[in-house]
């Protein structure tokens, strides 16, 4: 089996294209990421960014 | 809406805080007794006491001991806190720390004796590996859970760290510790040569990223902002750095094979995305340092901001440095010397240690409910230790680069100006500074052990912590218009999914066209697998851990190519179960120093060598290995032959039953060769463990030799068939041929 798979992967032809395809991949990603990042809610991040100092325990 | 009340589970933390300052001493006086080993040789007085065994010990120590036990400490504190939830089982968390502290201490008992995969920060064997991973799905089964139950809608963005530490270091230990078992406490990599490179320092370099970055961002974004008491800078740079940086990191591994026999694709693929890596680095740590700003007055007073400030600035450093190492021409220079290890420490004690410390200080009082025993102690640790790292790394980076330049340096005459040795007596004033600042970084260490159990002894310590919170309802249903990002981060497990996927993408890319495709690694005729002998050899080579210090892997450099003779081919290594192309040289490279090469001594000479290094050199740091002198233990040569062939070596089927007598054979020729060379040998006998190691150092780099004769007769008819690669640098067709 594995035998099987490696010999038809030993010659993948036009592998050059696969950086590519994840370069465009992760480039998109990226652009998405940015405009969701910085039309994000101001109330929002204030939100988010408070989670760690509101985790004080009762016994003070 | 109903308030519930549960309590934090704090004795895990103090049990994974007590390991940690515990293991970190311990593998910080490692190294300083390594670094003592550099400056007088003679402290190698025993085989378990060697440079070669305790190096790993030190950086598996350090890494997985001392940085492990941290991350855990700290992910146990801060997870159950961002989501107001105790962790899942008490029973998994115990587990997780009495698994993980058996596994340390296995690896105490087995690196020294030799027991090791060869392979650098991956060197435990395999029943080891095995509960590693074990330990590890327990880790993450029992945050998972956590998560899932959690009170708290949105996961902060130090939990997106953990997770994608969780899953990636999965994937890379999986990956890197396919190894084919030959007795239980004895191994051979799956991978073989070039392809065995790859995945190591896909490893190796990700063990960087996710083991002792992407989990310590998380702790950063966790406690700076706690520490200082303001929310952290930028929300949004966080989620621009969190998947900027695991998706670039798991793209540099390369970085660590330029000039090597690795496709020039892969190595330059490595490089491109190590420079882009200061973005998304350098982002995190503004976004640490920024959320600062307004209260920089509190870093005077406060011990546990400034450890952190020190550990963010040593962050940058180290990430805009390592880029540019990962240049070719700057690597050309630095790879192999002593700056790669002053880079590493700017890391290991900059970032990991002090922030570590600085966490250490945070919890302490905290959990012990209490004010820090002495603020004056926590000042003077801080000062010892920031003293401590730049005596450190300061004269290593000169040591570095002064012995990368004295290697290249060549005389009018073409000749090279300065001996191997030389540059390795200069390094000594450096050596003894070195160790003078790991010394120093030890005793503010221990100011701090000192000073916090002097803190817990005047507290209470909380076991359970009360808290209270609302149940979170219905937590997974999207709302009208709601953006992809805000939905995923209330779904652990497709965020998981999503992390992984993006490390996937770059490990696959730069893996599979290597591991499969046949073109990449070019086949040379001559090149055979070992003997018995020299696979017993070999496996010596590996125990004693010579790899950390000698390279065999000569760069396609004109300065390498003199001192050492024709540079390393892919094809050589084909038979390497595990490749030993090394990272580090302390003495010189020795993937030429078999028969044939200009390099090559006489197996009396070696004999000689191996067992007093300073008999031809005074100024030789090298261990003397007399216990080498021990009989040959060949009850595992037939199973070593065998599994060899299961990887792939074509030793022909059934010649185990021969091998043994070829071994003896090969022993004897070696035997006679040695007494017949050098009278003075009297005590040596074919039987013995050093008779293997020096066929296996003949037999380096020698059989693209096989046949030169005829070869040179048909490039005197046609001097095409010289057919060299191009090389960067120099035209070295020339030098080649005089060589040889």
């Amino acid at each position: 089996m594995l035998s099987y798979v490696k010999g038809h992967l030993n010659s993948i032809d036009g592998i050059e294209i696969y950086p590519i395809i994840s370069f465009i991949i992760f480039f998109s990603f990226f652009i998405g990421l940015s405009i969701y990042v910085f039309t994000m809610k101001k109330s929002k991040v204030e939100e988010m960014k408070n989670i760690p100092l509101e985790d004080e325990n009762l016994e003070k | 809406m109903q308030i519930e009340k549960f309590s934090y589970d704090n004795k895990i933390v103090r049990l994974f805080l007590i390991a940690t300052i515990t293991w970190g001493i311990i593998g910080m006086l490692v190294g300083l007794f390594i670094a003592c080993e550099l400056i007088w040789p003679t402290l190698n007085i025993t085989s378990w006491l060697s440079f070669g065994r305790l190096r790993p010990l030190h950086t598996n120590a350090v890494i997985f001991a001392f940085v492990g036990n941290g991350i855990f400490s700290g992910i146990y504190y801060s997870l159950q806190r961002l989501l107001k939830a105790r962790m899942y089982s008490d029973k998994l968390s115990q587990i997780n720390f009495w698994g993980w502290q058996l596994i340390i201490l296995s690896a105490v008992l087995t690196l020294p004796f030799g027991y090791t995969t060869g392979k650098e920060y991956a060197e435990l064997e395999w029943p080891i590996d095995i509960a590693i991973a074990l330990m590890w799905v327990v880790f993450g089964w029992n945050m998972f859970a956590t998560i899932l139950k959690r009170r708290v809608k949105h996961m902060y963005v130090a939990i997106w760290f953990y997770i994608a530490t969780f899953v990636t270091v999965a994937v890379l230990h999986i990956v890197n510790s396919f190894e084919f078992p030959v007795s239980f406490f004895k191994s051979y990599s799956w991978y073989a040569g070039v392809q065995d490179a790859l995945v190591q320092w896909w490893y190796g370099h990700n063990a960087v990223a996710f083991f002792l970055t992407t989990p310590y961002l998380g702790l950063m974004y966790y406690f700076v902002p706690k520490a200082a008491n303001r929310p952290v800078y930028s929300y949004r740079l966080s989620i621009i750095h969190f998947w900027a940086l695991i998706f670039i990191y798991i793209w540099a591994g390369p970085h660590h094979l330029l000039y090597s026999s690795l496709p020039d694709w892969a190595q330059t693929l490595g490089v491109v995305f190590s420079i882009m890596l200061i973005f998304p680095s350098w982002g995190g740590m503004l976004n640490g340092l920024l959320t600062l700003r307004g209260v920089w007055d509190k870093v005077r007073d406060d011990a546990v901001l400034k450890f952190m400030v020190v550990a963010l600035t040593c962050y940058g450093m180290a990430t805009f440095e390592g880029p540019m190492l990962s240049l070719k021409n700057v690597n050309a220079i630095s790879h192999f010397t002593d700056w790669t290890i002053a880079h590493v420490h700017v890391g290991g004690l900059g970032w990991n240690g002090m922030f570590t410390f600085g966490m250490a200080y945070f919890l302490v009082p905290r959990l012990w409910r209490t004010k820090l025993f002495s603020k004056k102690l926590a000042n003077v640790h801080f000062w010892i230790a920031t003293i401590g790292i730049i005596l450190w790394v300061i004269p290593m980076y000169w040591a570095g680069f002064m012995q990368g330049m004295m290697w290249k340096e060549f005389n009018p005459d073409g000749t090279l100006a300065n001996d191997f040795n030389e540059t390795v007596n200069y390094l000594r004033p450096y050596f003894i500074l070195r160790a003078l600042g790991g010394f120093l970084f030890i005793v503010g260490a221990l100011v701090m052990a000192y000073n916090l159990i002097k803190t817990a002894k005047q507290g209470d310590f909380l076991k359970e912590e009360a808290a209270e919170a609302p149940a979170l309802v219905n937590s997974t249903s999207s709302k009208p218009g709601e953006h992809w990002h805000t939905w995923i981060e209330r779904r652990p497990v497709k965020f998981l999914v999503l992390a992984l996927f993006a490390v996937l993408i770059g490990g696959l890319v730069e893996l599979v066209p290597t591991m499969l495709v046949s073109s990449n690694v070019t086949k040379i005729e001559t090149v055979e697998p070992y003997t018995p002998l020299e696979l017993e050899g070999g496996d010596i080579y590996i125990r004693e851990g010579c790899y950390n210090c000698h390279s065999q892997w000569v760069r396609p450099l004109r300065d390498e190519v003199q001192r050492y003779g024709e540079y390393s081919k892919g094809g050589e290594f084909i038979y390497d179960h595990p490749f030993q192309w090394g990272s580090k040289r302390t003495g010189p490279d020795l993937h030429r120093s078999g028969r044939g090469n200009s390099i090559n001594n006489p197996s009396s000479w070696h004999y000689k060598h191996l067992l007093d290094p300073r008999f031809y050199n005074q100024e030789s740091v090298m261990p003397a290995y007399f216990w080498l002198t021990d009989e040959l233990d060949i009850s595992q040569t037939k199973k070593k032959i065998t599994v060899m062939r299961s990887l792939g070596v074509p030793y022909p089927e059934g010649y185990e039953d021969q091998a043994i007598d070829d071994l003896k054979a090969q022993a004897h020729e070696i035997y006679q060769e040695i007494i017949e060379n050098d009278a003075d040998i009297k005590k040596a006998n074919p039987n013995m463990e050093i008779i293997a190691l020096i066929a296996y150092l003949q037999r380096l780099g020698s059989d693209i030799n096989k046949g030169k004769e005829d070869e040179k007769e048909k490039e005197i008819e046609n001097p095409n068939m010289l057919n060299i690669e191009p090389v960067d640098t120099i035209d070295q067709t020339d030098s080649l041929i005089n060589l040889h």
